[in-house]
């Protein structure tokens, strides 16, 4: 059991109504310092929208989301506003990947520093020593993630002509620019390759060594999920039904029938 | 006394804003479908005003007269409304339906301005004299003080055609895609349903309705201009956003609310003023209730 | 349907549609019908030429490109001459230095003491470039679409007015002031609506504008009503007399300045924490906020200033012109400092500066254009959403050097 001091997130009874449909429902789920949790389930299940609660897009009907940011106190941020929640230290990518398409892949990440900067317009204008020194930092930082994530090369090409594999990439890297404490990925590995995939396994995993970061995934990946995951959370009908290890969860018979005719095992 | 100005006041408001229905309509049909606002549909109204005035002076010059140059007058402007409103999507809106949101906006209003003036420059920039096409009826006579003649007409015109427009949306192949792609527009071009053939109709629609309410408000004001098509473009958008937008029944009650709101500020605080009433509605209902009087919040899908 | 046949149909479609308005015109005083069939037959020939031209181009490009890609060749795109100068500090710097001289002597070369009227005519054409380049902060840079900026313009010339005619206020004291006013009002108006939709925030702002022309259109005691104010002064110049050419060129060097002035704050922005935002936001405002990115702060910002800038050179073209009425605040001229920005190219201060300039004195000299003009704008709008929506010098790729020792800027213009 993990030490309740380590506690970074816990979400109790998080529901979500769409009109009439509930699209969760009483979901609980933590995660601690330094894991990497897998949220899982089929299509249509809720995942998305458990991140779109936690991260402010949308205002949960029920529940608590409470986060323990390191050195503060913890907060319950129900309905705070998004960018609130990302400098607090919980930053996401998007399943359908959103990034800025005439930006530059450099100019992409730099605006996940913007919550870690303060250059005000009056600075900007006088291209005050604060600005200069900020601006460097925030160049130098995002090359930093960008060597990390392996797109150095392409730094000033717009981001809208990357491959698919490298725009996730990319929005891994421009979600770690907000210096979080907490990263959580939404379908990071959908439509890349065996091999692609296979890079990002061991992306995620350096990430969370480097960055100290705790990670929450969701993924269809089953291989992926298993390989790196020290906790999984099973969602089916907007419901939790089922957590535990890797192994646990392949073993677990409401999972396997909620994943009927699906590869559960890798 | 007091309550007798207030009622002629709530005829003239009942009557205009069952002309801003109509035109609201044809705003929140195509917005229903591609989250559009058709901001050149003010002029597709103007044209049909304006197509009607031709009609209507060539017949009376070579000497005919009566109910019969209203009605053709009405079905000719009704046609090339549609017309216009048809060819309007396909050159300014089709290209542009996977571009970003703001870009068919900005398209709509190239299209508007690029209509005022086409009419402007082909026609006149000047006030016309519009045909007193519609003659007073006797047993209207009583009444007269609070519903013209005119009026009467524009009421039982906007209120069949309403009929004919449920109908039509209800009963109807046409109306049943109409509201299929409403709905969901990927689900129904799976099912089979030809979506651009679907916004086509929906402009034809829209666009014939507004020819319905051109014809008919320039038979109440007795003039046109190029012009006119801006102002009630932005009432029947503000009709159309009041009553929720992409809500047909909230289009024509959002209408008749800033017909009579509209009619009464202008009839008791100052008539200047009109105007600012109407943008003023706009502006607090979208920043209080940007979902309108009947229409459901929705949460953008992330 | 061949090409021919199909260019047919649209050339006849459009004949169809000119049918009334184009060739029928009743004139109902003289009770005459005036018949004008050519040009009808005109329309439908030049609609079938350009759908025949049209067809045939697509058909061509597609080929060509099918080749391209068959012969394994990816299609280079092109290094357009505005990269190419925005990679090249060296060399933008000393083609600005080359029109900076250029704008410096233009009004001596071009005016006499009898005639000044191309001055005059630049000093409204650069009052409209500092319209573009401030609404290009709005629209271009931060994405929201402001249907009603002329009112801050309006704002700006009427605070001059007024604090000139009832308190004997000077130009210069003026200035700010009427920027100050015209950024409050943005704030103030801007507020309530920025958490509005794109589109919403378009028609909203256009109601501000509208409800803006009314109301000073409509208090004569306190705005002049559709008169307007007269006899406002113009710049002065420590207490000295000017005759016409000198007030002509005086204004011309106090609109060139807040012209560069304008460049200069609008480039450090736009390569800035700020900027960088504000694009971000046009791009995509959900993964912006996810981000960090505070959005009502930062459309905010990108509001009141565009606001600020119409508002000073208001305060100019009130001077500049003795008199001020509601009729130079219309919806139509916002329309047409859009079409600026948008066919500029969103963003993009070369590209704003080139528009607004080509759409203002392109009109001033050749009669034909005048009488299209707003036609041809309308059209533009449509064109360029269709054909080349980044505008006429498109988004520029801005690099970021590394080195500490190099303080650069991503010199992007
Ligand atoms: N903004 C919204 N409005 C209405 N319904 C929504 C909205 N967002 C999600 N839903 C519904 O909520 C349910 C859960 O959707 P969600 O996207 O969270 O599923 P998911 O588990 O992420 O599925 P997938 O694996 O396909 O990404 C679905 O039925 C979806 O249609
Ligand atoms: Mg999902």
């Amino acid at each position: 059991m993990v030490m309740e001091s380590n506690k970074l997130l816990e979400v109790t009874g998080l529901t979500m109504d769409f009109g009439g449909l509930r699209a969760i429902d009483q979901v609980d789920f933590s995660i601690s310092a330094g894991e990497i949790v897998a949220l899982i389930g089929p299509n249509g299940a809720g995942k998305t929208t458990v991140f779109n609660c936690i991260t402010g897009i949308y205002e949960p009907t029920a529940g608590d989301v409470v986060i323990h940011a390191p050195g503060l106190a913890p907060r319950r941020i129900n309905g705070m506003r998004a960018n609130r929640i990302t400098s607090l230290g919980m930053a996401r990518t998007f399943q359908n990947i959103r990034l800025f398409p005439a930006m530059t892949v450099l100019e992409n990440i730099m605006i996940g520093r913007h919550c870690r900067t303060s250059t005000t317009i009056l600075d900007a204008i006088l291209r005050t020593r604060k600005s200069v020194r900020e601006r460097h930092e925030t160049i130098e930082e995002s090359y930093r993630l960008l060597a990390k994530v392996g797109l150095a090369e392409v730094a000033n090409e717009f981001s809208a002509n990357l491959a698919y594999g490298a725009q996730r990439r990319l929005e891994i890297a421009r979600a770690l620019a907000t210096a979080p404490f907490l990263l959580l990925l939404d379908e990071p590995a959908a439509g890349m390759n065996p091999q692609e995939t296979r890079e990002l396994d061991e992306l995620i995993v350096r990430i969370r060594a480097d960055e100290q970061v705790a990670i929450l995934l969701i993924e269809h990946d089953m291989k992926l999920v298993m390989n790196i995951s020290d906790r999984i959370y099973v969602m089916e009908y907007g419901k939790g039904i089922a957590q535990g290890t890797p192994r646990e969860i392949k073993e677990n018979p409401r999972v396997i029938e909620a994943y009927l005719g699906e590869e559960v095992h890798a | 006394m007091d309550s007798e100005y207030f009622f002629e006041l709530l005829c003239g408001g009942l009557v205009k804003g069952s002309i801003y229905a109509l035109i609201a309509l044809g705003y929140t049909m195509v917005y229903g479908i591609i989250q559009l606002i058709n901001f050149a549909h003010g002029e597709i109204y103007m044209i049909g005003a304006f197509v009607a005035f031709i009609v209507s002076g060539v017949l009376t010059l070579t000497g005919y007269g009566g109910p019969t140059v209203l009605l053709l007058a009405a079905v000719i402007a009704i046609i090339y409304a549609a017309a216009y409103g048809y060819t309007l999507e396909k050159i300014a809106y089709r290209p542009l339906r996977a571009a970003p949101r703001l870009s068919p906006l900005i398209s709509a209003i190239g299209a508007s301005i690029f209509l005022t003036n086409y009419v402007q420059l082909a026609q006149t920039p000047d006030f016309l004299p519009f045909p007193e096409l519609i003659t007073d009826f006797d047993f209207m006579e009583p009444f007269s003080r609070y519903v013209s003649s005119v009026d009467l007409v524009i009421l039982v015109v906007t209120t069949l055609t309403m009929i004919a427009l449920t109908v039509l949306i209800k009963y109807t192949r046409v109306g049943k895609a109409m509201r299929a792609t409403q709905q969901d527009a990927v689900m129904a071009r799976l099912v089979g349903i030809n979506v651009d053939r679907v916004i086509s109709a929906t402009f034809i629609i829209g666009s014939a309705l507004a020819a319905i309410a051109g014809v008919l408000i320039a038979s109440r004001t007795g003039q046109i201009n190029s012009a006119i098509g801006f102002m009630a473009g932005i009432k029947a958008f503000t009709a159309a956003v009041l009553g929720g937008i992409g809500n047909i029944p909230g289009a024509v009650l959002g209408g008749l609310v800033l017909g009579i709101a509209e009619t009464l500020g202008a009839g008791y605080i100052s008539s200047a003023y009109e105007d600012v009433f109407a943008f003023g509605l706009l502006v607090l209902i979208l920043v209080l209730r940007p979902a309108g009087l009947l229409g459901k919040a929705v949460k953008q899908k992330v | 349907m061949t090409h021919f046949k199909r260019s047919l149909v649209i050339g006849l479609w459009f004949m169809f549609l000119a049918l009334p308005l184009m060739v029928v015109r009743v004139n109902t005083l003289n009770h005459e019908i005036e018949w004008r069939w050519a040009n009808m037959l005109w329309l439908g020939f030049c609609a079938f030429a350009l759908a025949w031209f049209w067809r045939a181009s697509t058909e061509r490009r597609a080929a060509r490109q099918a080749l391209g890609v068959a012969a394994g060749r990816p299609l280079l795109a092109k290094l357009s001459w505005a990269q190419r100068l925005s990679d090249d500090p060296a060399l933008s710097r000393r083609l600005l230095l080359i029109v900076a001289a250029a704008a410096l002597i233009f009004p001596w070369v071009v005016s006499t003491s009898q005639n000044f009227y191309h001055v005059n005519i630049m000093v409204s054409a650069l009052i409209f470039v500092v319209l573009g380049l401030g609404l290009n902060i709005t629209v271009g840079l931060a994405g929201l679409l402001d249907l009603g900026y002329i009112a801050f313009f309006a704002v700006g010339a009427y605070t001059y007015a007024l604090l000139a005619r009832n308190f004997d206020l000077g130009f210069w004291t003026c200035l700010p002031l009427g920027g100050i006013m015209a950024m409050f009002f943005g704030i103030v108006l801007g507020f309530p609506i920025l958490r509005l939709r794109g589109d919403y925030l378009a028609i909203v702002t256009l109601g501000f504008g509208s409800i803006t022309k009314i109301v000073l259109e409509n208090s004569e005691e306190l705005f002049g009503g559709a008169a307007g104010i007269a006899g406002i002064p113009r710049p002065d110049l420590f207490g000295l007399v000017l005759d016409g050419r000198e007030k002509s060129l005086y204004s011309y060097y106090i609109v060139l300045a807040l012209v560069a002035l304008t460049i200069f704050v609008t480039n450090r922005l736009k390569n800035s924490r700020i900027g960088w935002a504000w694009m971000a936001l046009r791009e995509d405002e959900i993964a912006c906020v996810a981000m960090g990115v505070d959005m009502a702060r930062t459309k905010l910002s990108a509001y009141a200033l565009g606001a600020f800038w119409a508002g000073l050179v208001g305060v100019i073209f009130a001077a500049h012109n003795n008199f001020i009425n509601p009729d130079s605040f219309t919806f139509m001229d916002s329309a047409m400092i859009l079409s600026m920005v948008v066919l500029g190219g969103m963003g993009s201060i070369l590209g704003v500066i080139i528009a607004a300039l080509a759409l203002k004195l392109l009109p001033e000299y050749l009669r034909a254009v005048a009488e299209y003009r707003m036609l041809v704008f309308g059209a533009v709008m449509v064109l360029m959403m269709i054909f080349r929506p980044q505008g006429l010098i498109s988004n520029l790729r801005r690099k970021y050097e590394r080195a500490p020792a190099d303080e650069s800027d991503g010199h992007g213009k």
